[in-house]
């Protein structure tokens, strides 16, 4: 059932590569946004490198998250989904898995990119990439609350923001963090070590009060 | 004596205790009020080091104080109505955020008129109070979750979740100081040690705290009572009051 489920969404992401293409342009269109807004002073650029690929990375994953129930919603296959006699949790699991792969991946494949375009220093790109690759899992099972709560309601998109964005401070202060903490020459091991704990848990307590949230939205 | 307290589950009964409850806890909250007040700022002395200005904190501590009890006592509703499925649960969860949303905003609005003479600043990027308007903004995530939804009983029931979610933020609120050590300064009163207070500053500020307290439990029941004859509005003891002309 769950591998079934992440197969199926990423087929589906698949056939609509336009979506996920959308979501990473976002990406590279807001992170390129900044020098243009602040100057191109390359030392201030590259202080806050960390805090703008972050920032990014948290608000395309946040746009991508409509998607994540909304389309089964709208033809009926949710329905279908929680009357299955599967675990709920494990489906929303799978789901999220799948959201992640196709938002998540692409978005740390691309920031080392485009933190050269920050001049990050090579130690820093690395850390960079580690803290998006434990981070952005969490902002999409996070995020599964928020879209299962939000489902079907006017104005639901914006609203999806004001609910996850302040959950996802912890994420952003970390990620951020141990990018920072190895630019200025200090260990970064705990920064990881958090986000890795934010994902654990989140991975076990995630899908569940989304399970909930979802039925609670379906009934 | 046994009290039934099945029987104040059911928002009819609780809708007349609340209204019998109301006046007794408003007149403590006033009653402590002026106390406080008065001890705040003619009976405790001028602090050596910060002068006048930290007369602030017999409104600021309460405030923060009571904006972090009341989520978590907003979540605790939340969640007994979310696993008991008792609507009166619900509807004091939804009377408690404006409150604690209220209180959120005192604090941060007292903090940083304080901290514009002590640290020079209106605002620092500093851990506690940072998360002081993270907790603002979950309490206004909570509210218009639940504004957005039109059904009331779904409402209660995505807004416990988000509730209990956020609930996870207390914890990073209390522990922040000792998480990121920067310019805030450590909390002056703990459990453990002797306090660094004057015992007067101390005391006005504690009566400070239960006046917020009893303010906020007078009009939390002012708030459930209006949503209950809200939502009650079609049934038939609503429609006696009506009748008795005592709406």
């Amino acid at each position: 059932m769950f591998f079934w489920i992440v197969q199926r969404d990423l087929l589906l992401a698949i056939r609509r590569r336009s979506d996920v293409l959308t979501t990473l342009f976002f990406f590279i269109i807001v992170v390129s946004l900044f020098p243009l807004s602040v100057g191109p002073e390359m030392n201030m650029l590259r202080m806050m490198a960390p805090g703008i690929v972050w920032v990014a990375a948290l608000l395309a994953s946040m746009l991508s998250l409509g998607r994540l129930f909304a389309n089964d919603f709208l033809d009926g296959t949710l329905e279908q989904m929680l009357l299955s006699p599967q675990s709920l949790s494990i489906l929303i699991l799978g789901k999220a898995l799948a959201h992640w792969l196709v938002t998540g991946v692409p978005l740390v494949m691309m920031a080392p990119v485009l933190g050269l375009q920050y001049d990050l220093p090579a130690d820093a790109l690395f850390v960079l990439t580690v803290s998006l690759l434990l981070g952005t899992p969490v902002l999409s099972l996070i995020g599964a609350i928020g879209a299962a709560l939000t489902l079907g309601l006017r104005g639901g998109g914006v609203l999806v923001s004001l609910l996850v964005l302040p959950l996802y401070i912890p994420v952003l202060i970390f990620g951020a963090g141990a990018v920072e903490a190895n630019m200025a020459g200090i260990e970064y091991d705990a920064h990881l070590s958090l986000l890795g704990a934010f994902l654990l848990v989140s991975v076990v307590f995630a899908p569940w009060a989304a399970a909930a949230s979802l039925k609670v939205s379906m009934e | 004596m046994a009290i039934n307290w099945y029987k104040y589950a059911s928002p009819a009964s609780f809708y007349s205790l609340a209204g019998k409850m109301i006046p007794f806890f408003a007149i403590i909250a006033f009653g402590l009020l002026i106390a406080g007040l008065y001890i705040g700022f003619f009976v405790a002395p001028t602090d050596f080091q910060q002068g006048e200005a930290y007369r602030i904190i017999f409104i600021h501590v309460p405030a923060a104080w009571m904006s972090m009890f009341l989520y978590v006592v907003m979540a605790f509703w939340a969640g007994i109505g979310l696993a008991f499925n008792t609507r009166l649960s619900s509807m004091m969860a939804t009377a408690i955020a404006p409150t604690g949303a209220l209180f959120t905003f005192l604090a941060l609005w007292t903090g940083s008129l304080w901290g514009k003479p002590m640290w020079g600043t209106w605002w620092v990027w500093d851990a506690r109070l940072t998360s002081e308007l993270i907790l603002l903004f979950l309490y206004i995530g909570f509210m218009s979750l639940q504004a957005a939804i039109d059904d009331p009983r779904r409402a209660d029931k995505a807004g416990a979740i988000i509730a209990l979610v956020g609930v996870i933020n207390i914890p990073i609120i209390y522990f922040s100081v000792q998480w990121w050590n920067t310019l805030h300064q450590g909390a002056s009163v703990s459990v453990t040690q002797a306090p660094t207070m004057a015992s007067t500053m101390l005391t006005g500020m504690m009566v400070m705290v239960f006046a917020s307290w009893m303010y906020s439990i007078a009009v939390i029941l002012k708030r459930v009572r209006v949503i209950i004859l809200e939502r009650e509005s079609h049934t038939a003891w609503v429609a006696e009051l009506r009748e008795k002309g005592a709406l």
